[in-house]
């Protein structure tokens, strides 16, 4: 009775023999118990030995069976298939994390992710005494504070679910930032400025992220990868890493806005942010300035919109304010 | 129905680059008989870069902003997905972290205010569909939009993370209570399909159906819960071209008209930088990209002064 009868239609390539990747359909019962994991063995088992897919612990443990099931990541012995059919309907279409790096079917090959991971120094650097006379006490609140980021098992799921991994090749990903803030707030590390350094590079770092929160969507593990993003961008004000550039600037620039006007100055930040570099925004400006959106009068003259009550703005900032560039 | 009453927070942007979302809110507000008070006190909301600059100095702004809901004793609407999840964040770690919402407190008693958590704080376009409903609109529309193949694009901060949205953009459930936050541990602790209910990150449907509603075609493609690339626009121009450049082009390529978005930060980005995003992507874009209460002031007969469509820079004009 609990039985559905579901498509699957699978991404199938082999990169040492087929020229272009194809799908292919399976019909099964599925059950209400059963797994994403179980829907791929019985198709390797029931109807395909050929077909190709990652699997070792099916704990959610291992990391090893991510793949993506209607474009939602999957890990797939975590995830229920009845959930999945609820959510998408009875024809689920299962691909790898990421079609451009298939090798065979579900399998893809992981090496950026690995090679960027390790360029975080994703573990606890310091002198240890080889002969300690002490343990290591760590408080509650310092576990606490890398305790969720501490889950994480490398599966990729966000990694792959990144639109920036998919356009800028030197980005680090949200699974290489967790892990370095996992390792940079561990206070047995003393590794942390340099990590710091290495996400704050524009280009690779985290002043790339598209704060499209994908990868908070992705993560089996609840591990929430762009919190740990905003918490390495405040830790760089707060340890005095951050350089200025158009980035730090954009970013320190709404206090500037906000303490005069309560509101955003949409034309004085990009001005501020990029300096000379804003010549490359003039004709963007010239086509705002055609709709009637932008009055080119109003620069000069600063007809800023006024928040009501702006004195409390400023005295909340002038009280509140933590970081500086 | 009673008459719904909403305090709404601009934002920066309806106020300066996109008058038309504002005028055309209002005029759909209007024509509906939705009562709005403007939150003139409220200030920017960080849009996610003062957030990395100074966390606890957003948490404090943010506060301040639902604080002036909470003295009119109203909901707050927000007309921005940025706005709205920046200020939902700020809601949920506040409702859920009482030693955080004492600190943040301390520096509102300073200027005489206190964030209580009495207010809710949802996007216009859900409390267009939940709270006046869809049919009541649909029985609205003077100027059906039979004729426009729409490709609604969502924006990130609506759809996610969805263990936010579930718990401030749907409706509240009856019995539950104002502010008791939820949505930070419901990460973890709240079942997939129950965060997924009122609108999926990977399959949303609210958009659609109210393009369904106004008798537009909703244009499915795969592009339409995916990003724009808004937020490194100024550090990284290449990446903001290429996903703003690719979701255009997949409407296109599924036969769109138009486009509609709920946020005036994808509407900026997918509007005016579609001949960067072609030059780069090596394909001409050309698409009219309206603010969602744009599109639904075009189908309740607002004026054309209220719907701004002279204010869109790929030229929108000719939809009237």
């Amino acid at each position: 009775m609990s039985k559905k009868t579901v498509t699957i239609k699978a991404f199938r390539f082999n990169a040492e023999t087929d020229y272009l990747p194809y799908y292919k359909k399976y019909e099964m019962e599925v059950g209400k118990d059963e797994l994403i994991l179980d829907l791929l063995n019985r198709i390797k088992w029931e109807h395909d030995g050929s077909f190709s897919y990652r699997r070792s612990c099916r704990h959610g443990i291992c990391g090893a069976c991510g793949i993506k099931v209607n474009g939602k990541a999957t890990l797939a012995c975590k995830q229920n298939a009845m959930e999945l059919v609820e959510l998408f309907g009875d024809e689920l279409v299962f691909e790898p994390q990421s079609k451009k790096r298939a090798v065979k079917d579900m399998i893809i090959d992981k090496g950026d992710f690995w090679e960027k991971h390790a360029a975080v120094k994703p573990f606890v650097e310091a002198e240890i005494d080889p002969h300690p006379t002490s343990e290591t006490i760590m408080s509650k609140e310092q576990v606490e504070n890398f305790l969720d980021a501490d889950y994480c098992i490398q599966c990729g799921a966000c990694h792959y679910a990144c639109p920036v991994i998919e356009v800028n090749e030197d980005y680090l990903g949200p699974a290489a930032f967790a892990a370095a803030y996992r390792f940079t707030v561990d206070p047995r590390d003393d590794a942390g400025k340099e990590r710091l350094k290495t996400t704050a590079e524009l280009g690779s770092g985290v002043w790339d992220c598209v704060k499209c929160f994908e990868c908070a969507e992705a993560c089996p593990k609840d591990v929430n990868p762009i919190e740990k993003i905003t918490k390495l961008h405040n830790m760089q004000f707060e340890q005095g890493v951050a350089k200025r550039n158009v980035a730090t600037k954009h970013a320190e620039g709404f206090v500037r806005s906000i303490k005069k006007f309560g509101y955003l100055d949409e034309q004085d930040i990009v001005l501020y942010s990029e300096g000379l570099g804003v010549v490359k925004h003039l004709s963007e400006a010239f086509k705002m300035i055609k709709a009637g959106k932008v009055h080119p009068f109003d620069i000069a003259k600063k007809k800023m919109p006024r928040s009501k009550n702006l004195d409390e703005i400023k005295k909340l900032i002038e009280i509140s304010q933590k970081n500086e560039l | 129905m009673s008459q719904l009453k909403y305090a709404l927070y601009t934002g920066c942007t309806a106020r300066e680059s996109t008058p038309e979302l504002l005028s055309s809110t209002l005029a759909v507000a209007k024509k509906l008989g939705i009562e709005i008070v403007l939150l003139d006190e409220a200030s920017c909301c960080g849009a996610s870069h003062l957030q990395d600059f100074d966390e606890f100095l957003s948490l404090v702004l943010n506060a301040r902003n639902i604080c002036y809901a909470e003295k009119l004793g109203l909901p707050m609407i927000t007309i921005c997905n940025t706005c709205q999840l920046n200020t939902v964040m700020t809601k949920e770690r506040l409702d859920n972290d009482p030693e955080m919402k004492a600190k943040v407190n301390e520096k509102l008693a300073e200027v005489g205010l206190e964030y209580k958590g009495t207010s809710t704080v949802r996007h216009f376009l859900y409390a267009l569909i939940d709270d006046y409903g869809l049919e009541n609109i649909r029985e609205k529309v003077e100027v059906p939009l039979s004729h426009f193949n729409i490709a609604p694009f969502y924006g990130c901060h609506n759809l996610r993370p969805s263990h936010i949205h579930y718990k401030h953009n749907a409706p509240l459930a009856p019995n539950s209570e104002i502010g008791e936050g939820g949505g930070e541990s419901a990460i973890q602790e709240v079942e997939l399909m129950e965060k997924y209910t009122h609108e999926s990150p990977y399959a949303p449907t609210s958009l659609d159906s109210l393009i369904e509603a106004l008798e537009g075609k909703s244009v499915d493609y795969e592009s339409k819960n995916k990003c724009c690339g808004f937020h490194v626009d100024l550090q990284a121009p290449e990446t903001s071209n290429a996903l703003s450049g690719t979701a255009l082009l997949d409407a296109i390529d599924n036969n769109a008209d138009l486009m509609v978005t709920p946020c005036p930060l994808c509407q900026l980005n997918m509007d005016l930088k579609q001949e960067s995003a072609g030059k780069q992507l090596g394909r001409d874009i050309e698409l009219p990209v309206l603010h969602m209460p744009q599109m639904v002031a075009l189908a309740l007969g607002c004026s054309k002064e209220e719907i701004g469509l002279k204010f869109n820079v790929t030229k929108a004009t000719d939809l009237i």
